[in-house]
């Protein structure tokens, strides 16, 4: 059952033609329903919201789904923590272990440690709700990852959704705060030495730096104290901010409805696809348990952060190949690409530029890609409203930046995996240090110019197909003695997907009403040039009717 | 007597045993000193006869590298007071003869038999007095664990990696993957100090720790000893971010193509 909800510029409610609406007589059953509806309902007006909330349209494509799964890897996540908080005790207070995991039996020990090994070891189910919980939330980052990518590649963060990607963004860095507090947690050697880089990154900023680093430990590195406060972020303050902001993100979804992708009758102004109620409600309930079961296989099979192997922590051992979980490699990789010899000595205070310089990669990065759809919306200043998801090869300046930003993290993100590079492909650390820290500056240049490169192609291609039909391999000789290859003109419906897709053109230049063009106004109408330069319109109407009457050739 | 590598058995006779111990004793020196004067002519004899077979081999397959007499060259060390431990841990995890001048010299499938290994071994011992053949009893695996992890942890944990699954070092050395290393060799490793790996003497670690140690490794070794089915290598999160992305979310993402193909 496929339903299509218009949307107008007036009335944005969802007028849904559902074709499967009779008149049956209510049953027993279905009076009692009604007369529980109707209790609710005079109670609460639920009726409205549940119309405009039931009547949501979920168009039907694979890349559509990754939120969800990243909404019910959360889900997921909540249930195997609690369970967790059963048990787990947030205290950095030495005790003995005396557990039942022989090489660490009679040492001393923090009660976090102590506790996450009676999780894993003594506890029934414990070591598979810590796995469960550890690689949900693996999963909870990479599926946002993912689902943004798809966002930002077909461009559904335009007009109107700006706002929702940002929040969308904020949910990642929530996200990545959660997994990096609960990487902590345990209080094991592994996430003391993640911990301790974070203690250097702080006190690496000029004059507060020391303090803050007090701050967060209570004293001293490591001290008593930092165990606790980070599991009051881990299940208190962080999840209820991520709670709030995910509400928010799903609220304004519904209010903005979907983006879709193009093809027969499917417009600007309308969605194709299956309302929440009844049908996707029950999709979705089964996708839930699909991913649940995915992560539980997992779990039961496959080891995750085995904690009693690396012991407890102590600031005295620092093991080799120790790594953050991978959303934060990108920001190790980061420390780790810093050429040595980057810090100064100035006027008595030591300017620590191998961190600064890092953080500040980092922060431009991540405040680029969080405002990039204002960015874009400025370059354009395009207004319209957008509702069709974009392929990525109609917008090639767009998609290769993208490429590019892509190509920018995974270099930084693969740089924190360098020593693991080296001995696994037996190769020395300093030359593939050097080698990634060039990639991290020519990676993306090439990335950005393939990726226009390609798009273009691929949009030539299409207008190809469009106008001439597929090339059907079959050569034909003709009675005068020429050989010619038969072209197969496209369908209809296989035709709309190709050529209904918005035209850009690039900013005009316009004097203000001081007929003067302020500089701002020039490098903007700049930008705006670049961003739209080699465009591929789509094709017109009037060349398709030329094309089909031009005759076959 | 038991051959000193418990898990190699049947190919060596008792008296080859016997003397290589002798031999180990002999290079330990000083404290074992009782042991060797009490020993009888005729298995001096065999040491002299092991000795005279180690420096022929010793001649032909590591001369061109440490000099006729193992006094080193530019392209080897001098090996007068490396101990037979040194020569038993290089020769028998195949790192000597050294192949291609690499980084560093790598371990490949052992080009002696034990045999020859002990005379190598005796020879280079019978030149300077060095640290020898471990005692069978430090290698039972059957010391304190928790000490042995703890002693690892601060000890080798910066070059071999917590789990023992080894790292990398400066100019592509690399410290090893310690995952079935014979008992023997980890303590010789320990006593002798591989090129740059540092020297762990009996100050440093008296020999009941390094005997921990070895228990502890013995113990991970254990396939049983970990829960789990699977363990990714033991190389941390960098595993298990390539696991979550391409078997979780690979297969997740194939999931939703499908489940979306069918709905059509
Ligand atoms: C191709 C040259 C070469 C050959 C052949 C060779 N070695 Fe070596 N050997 C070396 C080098 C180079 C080193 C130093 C390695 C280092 O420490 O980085 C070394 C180191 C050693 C050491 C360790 C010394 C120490 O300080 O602990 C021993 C023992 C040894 N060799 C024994 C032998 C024996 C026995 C043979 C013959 C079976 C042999 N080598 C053959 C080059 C060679
Ligand atoms: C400075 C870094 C460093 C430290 C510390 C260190 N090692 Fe090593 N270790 C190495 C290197 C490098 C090698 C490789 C030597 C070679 O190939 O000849 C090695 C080799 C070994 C080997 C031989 C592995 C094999 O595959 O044959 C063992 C066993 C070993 N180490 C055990 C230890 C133990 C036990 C400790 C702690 C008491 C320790 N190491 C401390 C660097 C280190």
């Amino acid at each position: 059952m496929t339903v299509e909800a218009t949307r107008t510029a007036a009335d944005r409610d969802a007028r849904i033609t559902t074709e499967d609406e009779q008149a049956v007589p209510p049953g027993r059953g279905m009076r009692f329903t009604n007369w529980a509806a109707n209790y609710v309902d005079e109670r609460t007006s639920m009726s409205g919201f549940v119309r405009e909330f039931g009547r949501k349209i979920f168009p039907n494509h694979w890349s559509f789904m990754l939120g969800e799964v990243a909404l019910y890897s959360f889900i997921v996540i909540l249930l195997s923590g609690t369970f967790l908080t059963f048990f787990f005790q947030a205290s950095m207070t030495e005790v003995t272990y005396e557990g039942s995991y022989a090489p660490l039996k009679g040492l001393d020990m923090s009660a976090a440690y102590a506790s996450t090994l009676d999780i894993s070891f003594d506890i029934r189910g414990g070591l598979l709700m810590r796995q469960i919980h550890h690689w949900a939330a693996l999963l909870f980052v990479a599926s946002i990852g993912l689902h943004m990518l798809r966002v930002f590649f077909t461009g559904a963060f335009r007009k109107p959704r700006e706002i929702n990607w940002l929040i969308g963004f904020v949910l990642f860095v929530l996200a990545m705060g959660e997994g990096f507090t609960g990487y902590s947690l345990p209080d094991d050697l592994l996430s003391g030495n993640g911990l301790r880089i974070i203690d250097g990154m702080v006190k690496g900023f000029p004059i507060v730096g020391t303090w803050m680093s007090n701050l967060l430990f209570g004293g001293e590195f490591p001290g008593t104290s930092v165990v606790g406060m980070f599991y009051s972020l881990h299940i208190l303050l962080l999840p209820a901010v991520l709670v709030a902001a995910l509400g928010i993100h799903l609220v304004l979804m519904v209010v903005n409805k979907h983006t879709q992708f193009a093809g027969p009758g499917r417009t600007n102004d309308n969605v194709v696809g299956v309302p929440i109620l009844p049908v996707f409600a029950a999709k979705a309930g089964g996708f839930f348990f699909i991913i649940f079961g995915v992560l539980a296989l997992i779990a039961a099979t496959v080891t995750i952060n085995p904690i009693w192997a690396y012991g407890p922590y102590d600031p005295s051992p620092v093991s080799a190949g120790t790594q953050p979980d991978w959303y934060i490699g990108f920001a190790d990789g980061a420390l780790r690409l810093v050429p040595p010899g980057w810090e100064f000595e100035l006027f008595g205070f030591t300017l620590s530029l191998n961190i600064l310089a890092p953080v500040l990669v980092i922060v431009v990065f991540l405040v680029l890609v969080a405002f990039y759809p204002f960015i874009e919306g400025w370059i354009t200043g395009d207004q319209r409203e957008h509702h069709m998801a974009q392929r990525p090869r109609n917008a090639p300046r767009r998609t290769a930046i993208g490429a590019a930003g892509v190509t920018f993290y995974a270099v930084m993100w693969a740089a924190a995996s360098s020593d693991l590079i080296a001995t696994h492909f037996k190769l020395a650390i300093e030359g593939v240090t050097h080698a990634i820290q060039l990639l991290l500056i020519l990676g993306p240049i090439i990335a950005f110019v393939l990726a226009h490169r390609i798009c273009i192609g691929l949009q030539k291609k299409d207008r190809e197909i469009v106008l001439h039909g597929y090339e059907s391999a079959r050569i034909v000789r003709l009675p005068g003695g020429e050989y010619i290859e038969v072209h197969e003109p496209l369908s209809e419906y296989e035709r709309w997907k190709l050529i209904d897709f918005d035209d850009y053109q690039p900013l005009m230049l316009r004097p203000n009403d001081r007929g003067r063009i302020p500089v701002m106004q020039r490098v903007r109408a700049g930008l705006s040039r670049w961003f739209f330069e080699d465009r591929i319109s789509p094709v017109t109407n009037t060349e398709l009717e030329a094309a089909k009457h031009g005759g076959h050739h | 007597m038991a051959p000193h590598r418990k898990n190699r058995t049947g190919r060596r006779s008792p008296v080859v045993s016997a003397m290589l111990l002798l031999v180990g004793l002999l290079a330990t020196g000083g404290s074992y000193a009782l042991f060797t004067a009490s020993a009888s002519a005729e298995t001096t004899a065999h040491v002299d006869n092991l000795i005279d077979e180690g420096q022929k081999l010793f001649q032909a397959n590591c001369a061109s590298c440490h000099g006729l007499a193992a006094q080193g060259t530019d392209a080897g060390p001098n090996l007068h007071g490396v101990g037979a431990a040194a020569v038993d841990f290089q020769v028998a995890t195949g790192r000597m003869p050294m192949a291609a001048s690499g980084p560093q010299a790598e371990e490949k499938p052992p080009q002696f038999t034990e045999e020859q290994v002990a005379a190598l071994a005796a020879y280079v011992a019978s030149l300077a007095p060095g640290p020898g053949i471990p005692d069978e009893s430090l290698l039972t695996g059957n010391g304190d664990v928790t000490n042995g992890a703890e002693l690892f942890r601060i000890n080798c944990a910066m070059c071999h990696n917590v789990a023992g699954a080894g790292g990398a070092l400066t100019e592509g050395k690399f410290a090893p993957d310690l995952k079935g290393v014979e008992p023997a060799h980890i303590y010789e490793a320990m006593v002798t100090g591989p090129q740059n790996m540092p020297v762990f003497n009996d100050l440093n670690l008296t020999p009941e720790d390094k005997a921990d140690i070895i228990s502890y490794l013995m113990f991970i070794d254990d396939k049983s000893n970990s829960p789990g089915i699977i363990d990714l290598g033991g190389l941390g999160p960098v595993s298990e971010g390539l696991f979550v992305w391409i078997f979780a979310l690979g297969s997740i993402v194939g999931i939703t193509v499908w489940l979306t193909a069918k709905s059509n």
